[in-house]
């Protein structure tokens, strides 16, 4: 079963003014930054690391034999940058992106200082800076996108928390990412959940930084992880997130990304089931102002049998060029019999001028499946709906607070952080106090 | 008492073509108990005295007064025109996405009394009325008219109207789309609004069929953006008999018709 459904404004004449250069009202029509200027910038291809080149782990595959280009089964994968093609804008993975902003994460040798990483973790979870070489290094991920790999080409240390066996953390595993400035830069964290161990992991991204992240999430049998992506960073922050997770048998894993603030944020988050009775939910928040671009790119891999995931992000746009783009791959391998899915998005568009580009991919291989399902809409706060609150005796400020609070809270109350989901309601309640004006 | 006094009002829109006069000179007293029908053919503009009432930024006023016991009403936001006893029940009430009926209840009830409604008493009111007016109780969890029928909307704009207790009630052709059963419905709701309190009513219709079931003190007709006839009741069973072609233009109210020579 599928299910599309498309809200547009019902009242007020659409406009015909294209609000972001090179977009048309009708889709997305590629525009004119990504398009041609960036295709010579190879120059300065890095050497492969230890990862790369002979390394045992260096594999790549997509185009294979049966597997269209179209299907993301096919999407190419490596460690290796080298294998990677400059982007120039056109491909389906970057599309939306606009290239220029990304200040050299797909051009140059993120060699910038990485921002500082400081863990808080409650008794028992283990906290350790390792080298490159470090065996856990590659378990859960391999780059997807060529940022992705050159930031696996370029870091210097990752951070790897693990959560033993068997323990129940009694608080939140508090990882907080502060940028160090604006030279591009690499990061790598992995993330271990042992067997039948349970914890909470917020990923705190906050200040000023032009990086690639690389998050590796393991969640072992049994194992129930949440892991929390908040992109509060400062204005002019650039941020791309690799952010994949294997899944093992009967685990539970919950994803959040919060993305409010940076100039440029794109998350990528991959789940991949490697094992049957496995259960992932996976979240979103976005709020877009002027000139922000939030993208959120997610996979769902159901590579076996008996597994459930659901996936419901939610964004918020306001003000000229607040642009978020959302694109839900979910694959059923012929494999995943038994496989109950279902993704939705949903937009909501506070002023004029802002885009939202929602795209769900469902790609079913077997048709003994529970369920699959996918949703999006994309609707918008105008001014009928002001003028309704407002005739109720609303007064303006509270009618718009009133509509995207109750919007995002769903959300929000995901997290079940009591601290962090305080945090996140005041910060929605900035960016309303923001358009007040 | 209260009375709502709309004076020689001069109302227009912004079009393609440009400005576009609709209310060409109304006049109209409102006094609360009274029940006033307007009616009229399409486009004779009854709508667009509603939302002028009641705010909606699409209208100007191009000359003319409103005002509420001698306050200008004209000079109110919106939201001032509702705290101050207007309330519109609309013709086609939107969908608020991401707002439940509970929650924009409560807040309008708040924003309208100055303080938040007593816990309790509230939740049973609110049910009450829902019952009154066979709205399903699961509606409380969704949100503000998302996905609800025609009929559903307007039953829900009337149970605003017995929450709110408003002192002007304004209903923007609330008939329009209704069954039999549901225009019981929904006219019972609005004839205890009347009863409880000290309400005045300006109900705008096009057809006669929701005076069976709310009796008018007063009719006026309107025609071309002016009121050109008014009386009482009686005036709505002519309109019934006769329909609305001997306002048309050059057909000359009241004029024989042997006029054309």
């Amino acid at each position: 079963m599928t299910d599309i459904t498309t809200e547009k404004a019902r009242i007020g004449a659409p406009s015909a003014q294209p609000f972001i250069n090179g977009f048309t009202e009708e889709g997305e029509n590629l525009s004119p930054v990504n398009t041609g200027t960036n295709t010579s910038t190879t120059s300065e291809q890095p050497s492969a690391g230890p990862l790369g080149g002979a390394s045992a782990k260096s594999h790549s595959h997509g185009g294979g034999v049966g597997i269209p280009d179209s299907s993301r089964a096919g999407r190419l994968t490596s460690y290796r940058l080298a294998d990677f093609k400059p982007l120039n804008g056109l491909e389906e993975d970057w599309r939306f992106t606009p290239l220029k902003r990304l200040r050299g994460l797909h051009t140059d040798v993120l060699n910038g200082a990485a921002p500082a990483v400081s863990v808080t973790a409650p008794a028992g979870v283990v906290v350790e800076t390792v080298g490159r070489d470090d065996k856990r290094i590659g378990q859960a991920a391999i780059p997807e996108d060529l940022v992705s790999a050159n930031a696996w080409e370029n870091f210097a240390e990752a951070t790897v928390v693990t959560v033993p066996a068997e323990l129940q953390a009694e608080s939140e595993v508090s990882v907080l990412i502060t940028g160090a400035g604006e030279a591009p830069s690499a990061q790598h964290i992995v993330i271990v959940a042992e067997r039948f161990s349970k914890a909470v992991v917020v990923l705190d991204h906050q200040g000023s930084a032009v990086v690639s992240e690389n998050v590796e999430i393991i969640v072992e049998d049994g194992a129930e992880l949440t892991v929390v992506s908040l992109q509060e960073w400062a204005d002019n922050a650039v941020h791309a997130s690799s952010q994949q997770a294997k899944i093992g048998r009967d685990a539970k894993f919950k994803h959040i990304v919060v993305s409010l603030g940076g100039d440029l944020v794109r998350v990528t988050p991959s789940t991949r089931f490697t094992a049957p009775g496995a259960d992932v939910e996976m979240f979103g928040l976005y709020f877009a102002d002027a000139g922000q671009h939030l993208e959120q790119r997610l996979f769902v891999d159901h590579a076996v049998a008996n597994c459930k995931s659901r996936v419901l992000y939610k964004g918020a746009l306001q003000g000229r060029n607040a642009h978020s783009v959302w694109v839900g791959d979910v694959l059923i391998r012929k494999e995943a019999e038994g496989t109950d899915t279902y993704e939705a998005n949903r937009n909501l568009v506070l002023t004029d001028g802002a885009r939202a580009d929602s795209v769900p991919n469902l790609e079913i291989e077997t048709g003994l499946i529970e369920g699959a399902g996918h949703a999006s809409a994309t609707g918008r706060f105008d001014d009928e709906h002001l003028f309704y609150l407002m005739a109720r005796g609303i007064p303006e400020k509270v009618a718009r607070r009133l509509v995207v609070r109750g919007f995002l809270n769903e959300i929000i109350q995901q997290i079940k952080v009591p601290a962090i989901e305080d945090r996140l309601t005041a910060a929605v309640e900035r960016e309303l106090a923001a358009t007040d004006n | 008492m209260s009375t709502l006094e709309i004076k020689d009002l001069h109302v227009s829109i912004e079009t393609e073509q440009g400005t576009k006069e609709i209310l060409k000179g109304v006049s109209l007293t409102i006094k609360t108990g009274e029940t006033h029908a307007i009616m009229g053919p399409n486009g004779s503009g009854k709508s667009t005295l509603a939302s002028t009432i009641a705010g909606h930024p699409r209208y100007t006023v191009t000359s003319g007064t409103i005002t509420l016991d001698g306050e200008d009403v004209l000079e109110m936001s919106v939201d001032e025109r509702a705290r101050a006893g207007v309330f519109l029940a609309m013709q086609y009430p939107v969908e608020v996405p991401g707002v439940t009926m509970t929650n924009f209840l409560r807040t309008a009830k708040t924003a309208i009394d100055g303080e938040a409604p007593a816990l309790r008493t509230w939740t049973k009111d609110v049910k009450a009325a829902m019952q009154q007016l066979r709205i399903d109780a699961d509606f409380a969890q969704r949100n503000v008219n998302e996905g609800f029928s025609g009929g559903e909307k307007k039953r829900v704009e009337i149970l605003q109207l017995e929450l709110f207790k408003p002192r002007f009630a304004i209903l923007d052709e609330t008939d329009s789309g209704l069954d039999v059963d549901a225009l019981k419905v929904v006219s019972e709701g609005v004839n205890r609004a009347h009863e409880e309190g000290n309400m005045g009513t300006l109900l705008i219709t096009h057809y006669t069929r929701i005076l069976r079931y709310i009796k008018p003190d007063f009719v006026h007709v309107f025609v071309d953006g002016k009121v050109v006839e008014e009386g009482g009741p009686e005036l709505a069973d002519r309109l019934e008999d006769e329909g609305y072609d001997r306002y048309a233009p050059g057909a000359g109210v009241a004029v024989a018709p042997a006029v054309q020579a």
